[in-house]
């Protein structure tokens, strides 16, 4: 059905259209809506979910889990000092192998109160074990949502997935959506580890070295697996509704020499900045990173590459910057830009590739001298 | 025979042969807790699961791929039991299945950095069973104080005694009105087996604080686990009752207690732990355990 809705919107209609059983989540800006939606649709009777309210986001991921291995399908929401706020049941959710999903509002750290997009809140996630893909528009959120779902409790993965979305300005912006029948889509939920009582085993006891280690190599071998349950997933997903998806978002790269590699709008806004470097001779291309866990295979041989990092990691740079020199060995020119929501236009972005200086790295607006 | 002789006697019989936590834990030699933990599990059957936190049954279930636990049991981090059996409970209830799910916690993730997670259930009205049993420490990492330590008491963060009383937990819980909450001690297991069972048969959040008391961390020799249990509630340090629906009701062993109380020295002085405490502090000891015994007394008789 074509509508149209916000980012928000748009998961929490996809979050519907799994049924999930258990629904356990806290509110927090700019994520409120999310949770908002849920209880309009089990308000209404379109949706059957036991949906717990709970008193903080650290119980929100708690009792997914306690939901999860309960033989239920489970999802929740939540941003920034949330999901921070529930950082020891993020670790907790991967290492118990559950699929979990999470959509995550990216939003800044405080202090200062900033409500605005940032990505630092989902990267200070980055080794727990979760999948985490970042979506671009309103369509892909609920895409991603939706398939994050199969890809979790896919039995070649088991782990959780957090859907990323940038905080207002894709949150909050209204687009079009079009909402599928999923049909069997998604099978029903099956966790080979379940509770049975009838069975009875114990989770998570005294662990030693040994088993603890092979049990931290399981969860890399299937965050390997995942590579291709998200490409066979997304190939069925563009089978039965049309819409196609890939690790990364390609636009115009095949001939260009120069690339942009961004995440979430700023990868969307980034392709409207090509379009006027080439209107003006400069053969740019952009590529979206769509998955930052488990991290793409990038091919970026023989071309300058401008990264964008909504996000720093202090002491070091741009967390996407010292990915892609890591993965490729190529030098980018670190662009350090939209922190706590600053705006960032295609002109601007025109800008850093035309005044591009691999190897350096700037931050866009901020004077030294600030 | 007396009636209560004859009617415990029957209960006793009653008790399932079945074990559910097995021989061979990783317990301390007199840990009181395993043993209120293997009535626990006798009251609530097989068709239960055990959610626990961090605390001392994280370790006596014994170490991977071994346990001595012949129930599911899911462990989870020290401030989440009660949420992640809150989702456990949901995710049962989706499923039609009338499996019992129990919190099985030490004080200090109870009263302290559980507590959020425990009232956030408890007023969602989460059908389960929450069981805190108390040993008024960290015992786990050795026995640092924990907000239910007593007044007095030394352990390794309070090597001169603690200065401030133990947190009234009990009245935490009755503030949010639950269906069912009770005391317990380990050294009465038979009253522990009759309250587990009442407490599984009521809907909605259930709540038994279980005081256990615990030979190294006490500083008293092992074999006197039950006698210092008994103890506690003959000197009414601690007192046995349960409250169904508002509606309180004093158990048996200490409604002679609270008639005439055994000396508090008697309990005090068999333990290392209140070593050398001052004559100030004794008194002021007395002085809540008369507050506490006058409390209920008055609960129970309708004059509050």
């Amino acid at each position: 059905m074509l509508t149209i809705a916000t980012g928000n919107k748009a998961v929490a209609a996809a979050a519907k259209a799994a049924e999930p059983g258990v629904i356990a989540a806290y509110p927090i800006t700019p994520q409120t809506e999310i949770v908002e939606q849920i209880a309009e649709y089990i308000n209404a009777g379109d949706l059957a979910s036991q949906y717990i309210l709970v008193e903080s986001e650290h119980s929100a991921m708690a009792a997914c889990i306690g939901a999860s291995v309960g033989g239920v399908r489970t999802f929740t929401a939540t941003s920034s000092h949330g999901l921070l706020y529930m950082h020891e049941m993020v670790h907790w959710a991967a290492g118990a192998r559950l699929p979990i999903v999470m959509a995550n509002v990216n939003r800044a750290l405080g202090p200062g109160w900033n409500t605005w997009a940032e990505h630092t809140d989902a990267f200070s996630q980055r080794d727990t074990g979760w999948l985490q893909v970042f979506v671009s528009t309103v369509q892909e959120a609920y895409d991603a949502t939706l398939m994050a779902f199969k890809i979790a409790e896919d039995e070649r993965v088991l782990l959780p997935v957090m859907v990323n979305l940038d905080g207002f300005t894709l949150s909050h912006i209204m687009q079009s959506l079009e909402t599928v029948e999923i049909g069997d889509f998604l099978p029903p939920y099956h966790l080979p580890h379940a509770i049975d009582t009838e069975n009875p085993c114990v989770y998570g006891p005294m662990t030693g070295p040994n088993d603890h280690f092979r049990f931290r190599w399981d969860i890399e071998r299937s965050m390997r697996d995942a590579r291709g349950v998200i490409a066979e997933v997304e190939r069925e997903f563009a089978e039965r509704f049309g819409r196609s998806y890939a690790p990364t978002e390609d636009y115009r790269c095949d001939d260009a020499d120069v690339i942009v590699i961004a995440m979430g709008t700023l990868g969307k806004e980034a392709e409207v900045a090509v379009d006027r470097l080439r209107d003006d001779g400069i053969r740019a291309g952009s590529m979206r990173l769509r998955w930052f866990r488990p991290f793409p295979d990038l091919d970026l041989a023989g071309r300058e590459v401008v990264v964008i990092d909504r996000d720093y990691s202090f002491g070091f740079g741009g967390v996407i910057a010292g990915s892609v020199r890591a993965k490729t060995g190529i030098e980018p020119y670190s662009v350090i830009a939209g922190l706590g929501g600053q705006e960032v236009t295609y002109n601007d972005i025109a800008g850093f590739v035309r005044d591009r200086r691999p190897g350096e790295e700037t931050w866009f607006g901020v004077n030294e001298d600030v | 025979m007396t009636n209560i002789v004859k009617r415990s006697v029957s209960i006793l019989s009653a008790i399932p042969k079945e074990e559910y936590l097995l021989k061979c834990t990783s317990a301390c030699a007199g840990c009181s807790s395993s043993l209120c933990l293997r009535y626990v599990l006798k009251a609530a059957g097989p068709d239960s699961v055990l959610v626990v936190p961090a605390c001392c049954t994280s370790v006596l279930q014994g170490i991977y791929p071994g346990t001595a636990m012949n129930v599911p049991v899911y462990n989870i981090a020290f401030a989440a039991a009660a949420a992640c059996a809150s989702g456990m409970s949901d995710a049962f209830a989706k499923l039609g299945k009338k499996t019992n799910v129990i919190v099985y916690a030490g004080d200090g993730g109870t009263v302290d950095i559980g507590i959020q997670a425990l009232s956030g259930a408890f007023e969602r009205g989460t059908n389960f069973l929450y069981i805190c049993y108390d040993n008024e420490a960290y015992g786990n990492t050795g026995m640092q104080r924990s907000g239910s330590t007593p007044l007095g008491a030394r352990t390794t963060t309070t090597p001169g005694g603690k200065l401030t009383a133990k947190k009234d937990l009990d009245r935490i819980v009755e503030a949010h009105n639950p269906p069912y909450m009770a005391t317990a001690c380990s050294a009465y297991p038979l009253d522990l087996y009759k309250k587990v069972k009442k407490a599984l048969s009521i809907p909605g959040p259930k709540f038994i604080h279980i005081l256990a008391p615990c030979p190294p961390g006490w500083r008293y020799p092992s074999e006197k686990t039950v006698e210092m249990g008994k103890l506690a509630v003959k000197t009414g340090m601690w007192v046995l009752y349960e409250r169904e629906f508002g509606k309180l009701a004093i158990s048996g062993p200490s409604r002679a207690a609270m008639r005439r109380p055994a000396p508090l020295e008697e309990y005090i002085g068999g333990q290392g732990r209140f070593k050398n405490m001052s004559p100030e502090i004794l008194d002021e000891m007395r002085h809540q355990v008369e507050r506490s015994i006058r409390r209920l007394a008055s609960e129970e008789a309708g004059a509050c």
